[in-house]
This record gives structure tokens, sequence and C-alpha cells, in this order.
């Protein structure tokens, strides 16, 4: 009897390590099957025209993205500014100031919903307080909805890192009679500058995918436009109106305008975490 | 002038900046005019109290644009909506129609497609994701910890409609010719579950696109997991193996009690995050405003119906849109906060009890 008990613990265990390794595979392989069908796609879709020609109009052959592309670029990089400076300065104030105070806590609480709430929300309220008031979409309302995505991932992982600047170092700072601000900008925010700009780049990583929040708000532009007072063209929009069209090119621009934002926000993610690995290990 | 440089653990601001002026007064000791140098000495510090000052309240303001904006979302949302709940009141929420022409809308469509297909995501992604989390704690050998984990974090990283269109373009004509007849001749014959699997086979659908939320959501669970499961204290760990326990056994009924909460905080975050997600479920669902007992059959998800009708809204069909918009940040939030409680509380018991 104690043999069957001993034989049916080992049964269970193998069953049990069997599956989780079953488990780890199945995730492994999902990710590779997408990879691999992304780059099947979108490698016959690359050409030359992709970057130099604007999206095509219905029923007509070519086209490329170069549009697309460049009001991506040029709302992610808007976005980017805007959300570095007060994600920063908000990571800041959370690790050196507000510490464990009631508006901290409740600051930090609410950052990490912020970082999960579906984006296409943050899209309805840009609409709602900037497209609806002026009555037309533009490179500005997306970058602003944007902006608020990237905010809480850049605030989160400033004050993240600015928790690990060992605090003898603050007080070093202190003993020399450095001023509180100047202690928070010039020694910990620089003793902790590569895990603020891995912060930086998983957030670029996690705007330059997100297309729910710009349908409300830049729409999309057919012609080459870097007027941000205008609707614009980004490639997410593009992606999702090519891939749902019944024109064989467009799902083809489609391909390929998803192969770049995965390039993109993979070269980034793999950027941010060996920059950061060897900058700490150093 | 007396400063004892040792009075308290937390830095005084005002001796600092005193030992500050007598250390230059030190220094420029051969400068005669003391009473000089003493209004130096204030204009300095109360230069930089006032630096000091600015530059916390800046920071502070900046902390609170989070605040503002999450609450401008509330005000901003309900107050567009405002005309659709006049009109049917808290109703709304389990009206079935959704009929633009005669301007008759409920949420109640919407609604289930969201939840059923977010049910559908996490049942998918639960067992998988403490599977990964088991393998990547225990058995894992340690040089293939780190590359294993970043690739399953990579799988986070890949945008959402990148997996909307492998959806619609690849899994779901595989699903439909090999993974839709075998549910429906297994699952579908049973009772009481039986019609879940009937209809037509095409596909797309909401078992199709919680299957595809699935695996988004998958690297979000399996990295909390991971993460709540190392905070175990080894000493508990060992002590299992140490009576003899087997590593099934030791996950089973020391690891799983001890992290439960944080488990379930996961858990409920990527719940929150397959609730509120757009482009995949878009993509997959089929976007069709009936309501149907099969999973197989067409639905649409509050997400998908705004990314697909918002284009042509106007007016009350808008405000209607909003009101679903106000709806999914409620339910978002509820489920997002929970989590965020649940995870904190894990991790303050590893602050005390390790």
């Amino acid at each position: 009897m104690d043999k069957n008990l001993y034989r049916r613990r080992i049964l269970m265990n193998r069953i049990g390590i069997t599956l989780s390794m079953l488990a780890m595979c199945l995730g492994l392989f999902v990710m590779l099957w997408i990879l691999a069908v992304l780059f099947n796609n979108g490698f016959q879709a690359l050409d030359f025209n992709m970057f130099f020609k604007s999206t095509p109009a219905p029923g007509t052959e070519g086209g490329g993205l170069a549009n697309a592309i460049v009001g991506s670029l040029l709302m992610v990089g808007f976005a980017t500014l805007v959300s570095t400076p007060i994600g920063i300065l908000a990571g800041i104030y959370l690790a050196e100031y507000g510490d464990t105070s009631k508006t901290a806590e409740i600051t930090r609480f609410m950052t990490d919903i912020m970082l999960s709430a579906p984006s296409i929300v943050l899209g309805l309220f840009v609409y709602a307080i900037l497209v609806a008031q002026v009555k037309h979409f533009s490179g500005w309302a997306g970058t602003i909805a944007l902006s608020l995505i990237a905010i809480p991932v850049v605030l989160r992982t400033t004050e993240n890192m600015l928790r690990l600047v060992p605090g003898s170092l603050r007080e070093a700072a202190f003993a020399l009679g450095a001023p509180r601000w100047k202690v928070a900008t010039m020694v910990t925010l620089r003793a902790a500058k590569s895990g603020v700009v891995t912060g930086l780049l998983l957030a670029l990583a996690r705007i330059s995918g997100e297309t729910a929040p710009l349908l409300f708000t830049a729409l999309n532009n057919q012609f080459f436009s870097m007027n941000m007072n205008e609707p614009m063209s980004n490639l997410p929009v593009v992606i999702f109106q090519f891939a749902l069209s019944p024109y064989d090119n467009w799902i083809r621009l489609a391909w390929g305008g998803a192969l770049l934002i995965t390039l993109a926000v993979l070269v980034l993610n793999i950027l941010a975490r060996v920059y950061f690995r060897e900058k700490v290990s150093s | 002038m007396n400063t004892s440089p040792a009075d308290s653990g937390i830095l005084d601001q005002r001796h600092l900046d005193v030992a500050d002026g007598q250390r230059r007064a030190f220094m420029n000791s051969s400068s005669t005019d003391s009473g000089m140098r003493d209004q130096r000495r204030l204009d300095v510090v109360r230069k930089q109290r006032i630096q000091d000052f600015i530059f916390h309240k800046l920071t502070l303001s900046f902390s609170l644009i989070v605040l503002i904006s999450l609450i401008g979302i509330l005000v901003s949302l309900a107050l567009v909506a405002w005309p659709a709940f006049q009109k049917f009141g808290v109703e709304f929420i389990w009206r079935v129609e959704w009929d633009i022409i005669n301007e008759e809308f409920g949420a109640a469509i919407s609604i289930f497609g969201t939840l059923a297909s977010a049910t559908i995501a996490v049942l998918i992604a639960l067992p998988l994701s403490f599977g990964i989390a088991l393998f990547l704690t225990e058995t894992c050998p340690v040089w293939l910890r780190r590359p294993l984990g970043t690739a399953i974090e990579l799988l986070a990283a890949v945008p959402s409609i990148i997996y909307g269109m492998f959806g619609l373009f690849i899994f779901a004509p595989l699903f439909a010719e090999y993974g839709q007849p075998a549910l429906q001749s297994t699952l579908g014959q049973m009772p009481l579950i039986g019609p879940l699997f009937g209809g037509a086979m095409n596909g797309i659908g909401i078992l199709a696109a919680g299957m595809i939320l699935a695996f988004m959501i998958l690297p979000f669970i399996a990295a909390v997991m991971r993460d709540v499961f190392e905070i175990v204290p080894p000493i508990l760990r060992e002590s299992a193996y140490g009576v003899g326990c087997t590593t099934w056994e030791v996950v089973r009924h020391i690891v799983l009690p001890y992290t439960q909460q944080g488990v379930i905080g996961g858990v409920m975050l990527g719940l929150g995050r397959a609730l509120g997600e757009t482009m995949a479920v878009t993509f997959v669902i089929g976007n069709s405003q009936r309501l149907s007992a099969s999973l197989f059959s067409p639905g649409s998800s509050i997400a998908s119906t705004l990314a697909n009708e918002f284009g042509e809204a106007a007016d009350f069909h808008l405000s209607t849109l909003f009101a679903l918009g106000l709806l999914l940040f409620v339910i978002t939030f509820v489920v997002l906060a929970g989590a965020k409680i649940l995870i904190i509380r894990t991790e303050r018991a590893k602050g005390l009890k390790t």
C-alpha cells in the first residue's frame, strides 16, 4: 500500500512537470508561429516603393506606406517628447518627495491602473475633449492620446529605478549642502539613468503599436502630410483598414506595415533589455 | 551657530544650508566684510529654498496629471454619454437591441461578447501560464531561465493588431477546418454545453476571439505568477523538499497557497487586459450585433463595436457609443483595482515574512 502511494505521487509529479513543459512549449511555439507568419508575409510585401510612395486609392495598383510611416514617426516622436519630462518629473515626485504620503499612494495606484486601462477609452477621452471641440481629427490629438499611454510607463519605471539608488548617495549629496532639486536631478536621476532610459524605450515600444486610440484621434489620411493639425496617416490604422479590405495589394501592404511595426517594437524591447543589463552589470 | 550633524536620520535642509555657509565662510576667511558674507549666504539659502519649493510643486503637479486624466476620462465620457443614459436609464445595460436606424440601443450584446471572450481567454491562459511559471521557477535549468523568460515577455510586446491579423488570416481558416469540427463532434454532443458549440463553422466568432486573446494575456499572467512564485521564502520550499515532497507537491501545497492572492491578482490583471483589448478582438470576433447561444457564432465586444461603428456614428448613436466606453472603463477599472490590491497584499506579506 505504501508502495502504491509512493508510485502515485511520482506519477502525479511526472504528469505535472510534463504538462508544465508542454505549456512552455506551446507558448514558445505560438510566439515562433506568429513571428514566422509575419516575417514570411511581411518580407514578401517589402519593396522599395513601400518607403517612398503614399497609400494607394481603392482599386489602384502599387503604392506604399510613406505617409503612414512618416505620420507614425511624427506622432510617436512628439508623444515621446511630451511624455518624457512629465513622466520623469512625476516619477521623481513619487520616489523623492511623495514616498508614503496619501497623494503618492493614490497616484501610484491609479498609474498602475492606467498602465492596463483599455487604450480605446483614452481615444474616446481625447476625442471628447479635443476632436469634438475643434471639429476635426488631427495629428496633435493622436499625439496626446499616445502621450497619455506613455506617461504611466515612464512614470513607474522612473520611480522604481530611483528607488534602487542607494540612500547613502542621496545623503552624501545632502551633506555637501546640495538642495533637494539638485540631488534629485543631478545625483539620483543620473545614477538611475540606464533604468530610466529603459523605461523610455519600453514606452516607445508600447505606443508604436497602439491602434485603438488613434482611430478616434488622428484617424487616417490618404495623402502625404506633415501638418499635425490635419488628420494624419499612421501605420497601425492603415494596417487595420487595409487588412480588412478586399484589395490584394492593400492586404499585402498591411503585412508589410505589420512587419515594420513588429520589428520596431521588438528591436526597442531587446535594446532596452540589453542596454539595461549591460549598465547594471558594469 | 551650533550644528549637530547627527541629530536626526532625515537630513534637515536648514542645517545643511548653514553648514554649507560655514564651510564657505571658512574657505573665504581672508575676506573681511563678514556682514556682506552673511547676506550672501542668506541669499543663497533663500534662492535654494525657492528653487526647491518650485521643483517640489512642479513634480507634484506632473504626478497629478495621471489622477486628473483619470477623473477627466470619467467625467468627459459621462457627459457625452448622458443623452443615452437619459433615454434608456440603467436599463441600457441589459437591453438586447442594437438598432442604429430606429435608434434603439442596449449594451447587453456587447457586454456579453466582452465578458464571454475575456472569460474564455482567462480559462485557456490560466493553466498555460501556471505551467509556464512553474516551469520557469522550479524545473527549468538556470541558464535557460533568462532566455525563456524573455521570450515569453516578448510575446507581450507584439502589438495587438498583429494578433488580430494572425487570427484572421492564419488561425481562423485552420480553426474552421480542424478545430471547430473536432469541438462540435466532441463537446458539441454533450448535454447542456452542446449548444455552445453548434452552428456554422467559419472560424471567426466569440470562441476564436477568446483563443487569440488567451495568447495575448498569457505573458502578463505568467510574468506575475513567476514573480510571486519567486517571493516564496526559500526556507519554506526547502523544508518541503526536505521532508520528501515532490516538485508538484511543493508547488501545489506550499507555493500556491502562499502566493494565492498574487496569483489571483495576476489572473485579474490578465482579465482586465482581455476585457479592454480592441484590435485583436475586432479582427476575429465577427462583428455582429446579435445574441446567439453558440460560441461559434459571430458577436461583438464593447471595444470592437466602438472600433467599427465610431467612424459612421453621429449624435445619438455617438452618445450610446460613449456610454459603452464608459461601461467598459468602469468594468476594467473595478477588475484592475481588485487585481492591484491583491498583488500589493502578497508583496506586503513578503515584506513582513522574509
